[in-house]
């Protein structure tokens, strides 16, 4: 390692001072967030730059009989109104979704028309109709609101429950009983059979409540047009510039890909909602051609929670079969995944593939079942939200087992611990193989560090004071390392999921590294810029890393998944080792010695047996002076780039507790005590998982305690403001204990299986199980907010004076 | 259109602004002082918080003709060029950002917790006091570690940085 002193000036800690893997160094990133530095879209300022406003519907489900743009257009500061009609003239193409699934019958997923703009009618409420450019934001919205349209009002189905029941209203025409798929995975017959043997079964039925991501930065473009080259450069709000790119181009035709620069610079948080390409970028290119100026939309917190996709909304009905001793004979789970009105990027991969393969946890069952029915309704569009199908996965089989072990009366440790998977690799019936773990380990560690058996004790304490105490267990897996290409291109993926990288030396041995992944919030600046220190022994603060720009970095698949680590930084090995065999051979010539002969370590390259050196340096220098060797012997320069692709996905696992308190009165849940223990393989930067794995479990807590995207029977979207939408504050949550156990990855050149979605994937299942713990009833619904308990309460009330 | 004066992170600035600008849109379209973030239209997020004449203020609350003669101290005023601000530096150490959004805001709102709660807060005092604020990133473990940290750093810092974060 080396001691450059970067993150210095500090507490004193060692940790401040090496910089190699797995050190807790200070982020590189912080110094321009902390001074108001940052450069975010919305603080991108282009010469004469206008503003877009975007009229969207009112009503959930309406025929568009006439829009009235005319008085508008022509109101103050108007440069232009746009419709569906207007794009379509473009010849605009539709938002797609990217990954293909096929329904049991062997069809093709029923993938309905998505114009940026609508043309015929709209779906849901928030829907985009016109869009207004004008010099400033206040006369855009004006100018929207005095565009008058006639809609025809059709009836509206907003719960996924009943969106295939016969007086649904049909959504799309493509899809009858709006059911964009059915599909399934797993032994259907090997399940019966299961069941068949089994001594007891329990049932449940769950629903995993509709979340919105709101990352704190609102989502943001800024398209500008040169006419002289006929080439766009779109700023966005985007965890992937390249895809973005790629299907704004290829599928959506707004210019081919070498006349379009999209740049995703600092972002605001992202947690999958900025993985999509959404209609308002698409407009906002458009109408920069059309008005020959920069035009910038950024969103409104009220117009994203209907502009930007939802997550989870899951119905389940879930089985799990048990022989006499407590072993899991059998699972079988039907869901329904409400997909919203239209299917967004990535849409039907969420309740399919990163759902059901993951449904087998952390243990070992012969046989299971899962089917699931994708549907439409008239609300805002589903795709990936933080964990994206193993946080719904994880709530199905971590509330079967805390609810299996109350039914058998057995201890919800015990009975997990008798179940787990014991040896690698081991292969689930639903597809993944999971090549390493040690769930025991994760769990003794947590059971300790929760004082889990101090918990009788503690609850007698509370039910003194009149509160009811609970505790739950989560001890989840997740896939990440998204994807080996091959294996997601099987399934339905259309793209590869690999990551690239360039490692560029300059002459004077400073580095700079490209990366197609995207940071917003996950400090590869810092972390990646480790991995480069490490190997080649420099100074951090002499390494940059360069990311979230098309016309800087070849290609990349962007962040989202998990992936950066394991992926991402596998690409940077990769690079690496490149330079590393072309310094050598300079540092052949320049010491005279054979290539067989040189060593690197330290920093520096030695001629072994020998006090013959060269420093790293020394040898970017002559790779690119070129005085030591001719260019028929070597190339000049030292610039090496690579692609990784996986070999498998990355099965990060472990196990959280919680503990919560419950005030009957008000039905106010207290979390006590949060406890997490992860094995998240090698780690790079300790100081920034703990920081990934926290912001994961208040998302997850959010989730099961607060957060709910509520619709009406009309279709309106009743929480649609941060006054209405209930998001965790600091005063909500505990101080957190987290920490880890270590299986190092087969899989990658690293070890790393990835830390950004754990907290969002094993929270919601343990908070879940020590409510229903405190409660003394398995029928406690997502979120459990007061009043939601407070009803349970009543309810149960009640049926005991009835008794 | 009505002319505004204020003195922002000690620099006098005179404006023409259309009477219903925010002070925000004023600091970040107006003046170019763009640390000062946006995060939502209901003055709940907290990402916006200022000092107008020494308190903090969402700064999404008020006209920018309401801080007609104030003195106003954004994010981009609190180091003293390269180096930090205590409190600046104990989000760094201890990891109180991630994405780095709501992050100014958390800042401000930090110095005014100090300026009425003194140096020593524990951890249900910083936790009530942030009510105003919202992070999606952190789950808050780390930015209570930073005002913690960097309340205490302040008490030992020299009174001319003090006076400039009061």
């Amino acid at each position: 390692m080396s001691t450059s002193g970067a993150g210095t000036s500090g507490t004193g800690t060692s940790g401040t001072t090496a910089t190699g893997i797995g050190a807790p160094v200070r982020r590189k990133e912080d110094f321009r967030f902390v001074t108001g530095n940052g450069r975010y879209t919305a603080d991108i300022d282009r010469p004469g730059q206008v503003c877009l406003h975007f009229l969207r519907s009112t009503h959930a489900h309406a025929r568009i009989v006439r829009i009235q743009a005319g008085h508008a257009s022509r109101m103050p500061g108007v440069l232009a109104v746009i419709t569906g009609q207007d794009l379509a003239a473009d010849k605009l193409g539709p938002l797609v979704c990217g990954w293909m699934i096929h329904s049991t019958d062997g069809s093709p997923m029923k993938m309905a028309p998505h114009p940026a703009l609508t043309v015929d009618a709209v779906r849901y409420v928030g829907e985009p109709v016109a869009a207004v450019i004008a010099q400033t934001p206040e006369q855009a919205r004006d100018a929207a609101e005095a565009i008058i349209v006639d809609y025809e009002e059709l009836p509206a189905v907003v719960d996924p429950a009943a969106a295939q029941g016969p007086d649904a209203p049909l959504i799309h025409a493509v899809a009858p009983n709006n059911t964009i798929f059915h599909w399934q995975l797993g032994d259907a017959a090997a399940v019966a059979d299961a069941f068949a043997r089994a001594a007891s079964v329990t049932s449940i039925d769950l629903v995993n409540n509709r979340l919105v991501p709101n990352a704190i930065e609102p989502r943001g473009a800024l398209a500008e047009w040169d006419p002289g080259s006929d080439s766009y450069t779109l700023w966005n709000t985007s965890q992937n510039p390249h895809v973005a790119r790629l299907v704004l181009s290829a599928f959506v035709g707004v210019a081919p890909e070498h006349r379009l620069r999209v740049v995703a610079p600092d972002v605001g948080g992202g947690f999958g909602s900025k993985i999509f390409i959404y209609a308002e970028e698409v407009v906002a290119l458009a109408a920069a051609k059309r008005v020959r100026r920069p035009v910038r939309w950024i969103c409104d917190r009220s117009e994203a929670f209907v502009a930007d996709a939802h997550g989870r909304d899951h119905v389940t009905h879930a089985q799990m079969a048990f022989d006499r001793d407590g072993r899991i004979l059998g699972l079988r789970v039907k869901t329904i995944a409400n997909l919203g009105a239209y299917m967004s990027t990535f849409s039907s991969s969420i309740p399919t593939y990163l759902y059901a393969t993951l449904l087998s946890g952390q243990y070992a069952i012969p046989a299971i079942h899962c089917a699931v029915d994708a549907v439409y309704t008239n609300t805002v569009p589903v795709d990936a939200y933080r964990g994206a199908g193993r946080p719904e996965a994880t709530y199905v089989i971590e509330r079967l087992m805390e609810v299996s072990a109350r039914r058998l009366g057995v201890d919800p440790a015990e009975l997990r611990r008798k179940n787990f998977v014991q040896t690698f690799p081991h292969q689930t019936p639903v597809i993944m193989s999971y090549d390493c773990g040690d769930y025991a380990a994760s769990l003794d560690k947590a059971l300790a560090l929760a004082d889990y058996q101090g918990f009788g004790a503690r609850r007698r304490e509370s039910e003194a004071r009149g509160r009811l105490r609970g505790i739950g267990l989560s001890a989840y897996i997740e896939a990440c390392g998204i994807a080996p290409s091959q294996a997601v291109g099987s399934l339905g993926a259309g793209v590869g999921l690999w990551e690239s990288a360039e490692v560029r030396v300059n002459p004077t041995g400073t580095v700079e590294v490209l990366t197609g992944s995207h940071s917003h919030g996950q400090g590869h600046e810092t972390t990646f810029a480790q991995l480069v220190s490490d190997r080649l022994g420099i100074p951090i603060d002499t390494i940059s890393v360069v990311h979230g720009d098309t016309d800087k970095v070849q290609f990349g698949m962007g962040t989202y998944g998990s992936r950066s680590g394991a992926v991402g930084m596998s690409a940077i090995v990769k690079a690496l080792d490149k330079v590393e065999a072309k310094a050598r051979k300079v540092a052949a010539h320049m010491l005279e010695a054979s290539e067989a002969d040189i060593v690197f370590e330290n920093g520096a390259f030695k001629v072994a047996g020998t006090d013959r050196a060269a420093t790293f340096g020394e040898v970017a220098l002559n790779a690119y002076i070129a005085h030591k060797f001719s260019g028929a012997e070597l190339e000049p320069g030292l610039k090496e780039g690579a692609f990784y692709d996986p070999v498998n996905f990355t099965f990060p696992a472990g196990c959280h507790v919680c503990e919560v308190e419950i005030d009957p009165e008000t039905g106010r849940v207290a979390i006590e005590r949060f406890t997490a223990v992860d094995d998240f393989g090698n780690i790079i930067n300790p100081m920034i998982v703990e920081g990934q794995v926290h912001g994961g479990i208040a998302q997850g807590i959010g989730q099961a305690l607060m957060e709910q995207a509520v619709y009406d029977d009309s279709g309106q979207l009743v929480t649609g403001s941060y006054n209405d939408y209930v998001m965790p504050r600091a005063v909500d949550l505990p101080p957190l204990v987290v920490d880890t156990t270590v299986t190092p990855c087969p899989g990658n050149p690293l070890g790393i299986k990835g830390c950004g979605e754990a907290g969002a994937i094993a929270a919601p299942a343990a908070v879940m199980n020590a409510v229903t713990d405190a409660l003394g009833t398995e029928e406690v619904p997502m979120p459990a907010n007061p009043l939601t308990v407070w009803r349970v309460l009543q309810k149960a009330g009640r049926l005991q004076a009835a008794e | 259109m009505p002319v505004v004066s204020m003195t922002v992170n000690g620099n006098p600035v005179r404006a023409e602004v259309d009477v219903r600008t925010l002070l925000v849109q004023f600091l970040r379209e107006t003046l170019r002082l763009t640390g000062t973030h946006v995060g939502c239209d209901t003055s709940q997020c907290g990402a916006c918080v200022v000092h107008v004449n020494g308190v903090a203020v969402k700064s999404c609350t008020m006209l920018a003709v309401q801080a007609e003669g104030a003195e106003v101290l954004t994010i981009e005023g609190v180091a003293r060029g390269d180096a930090l601000h205590p409190m600046q530096e104990a989000f760094r150490q201890n990891h109180g950002l991630q994405c780095g959004y709501c992050t100014p805001g958390m800042i401000m709102t930090a110095l005014d917790i100090v300026r009425r709660k003194g140096h020593e807060l524990d951890d249900r005092t910083i936790r009530e006091e942030l009510e105003g604020n919202l992070c999606r990133c952190t789950g808050y473990h780390n930015i209570v570690k930073s005002i913690a940290a960097g309340a205490r750093a302040m008490a030992g810092d020299d009174p001319a940085r003090q006076q400039a974060a009061e």
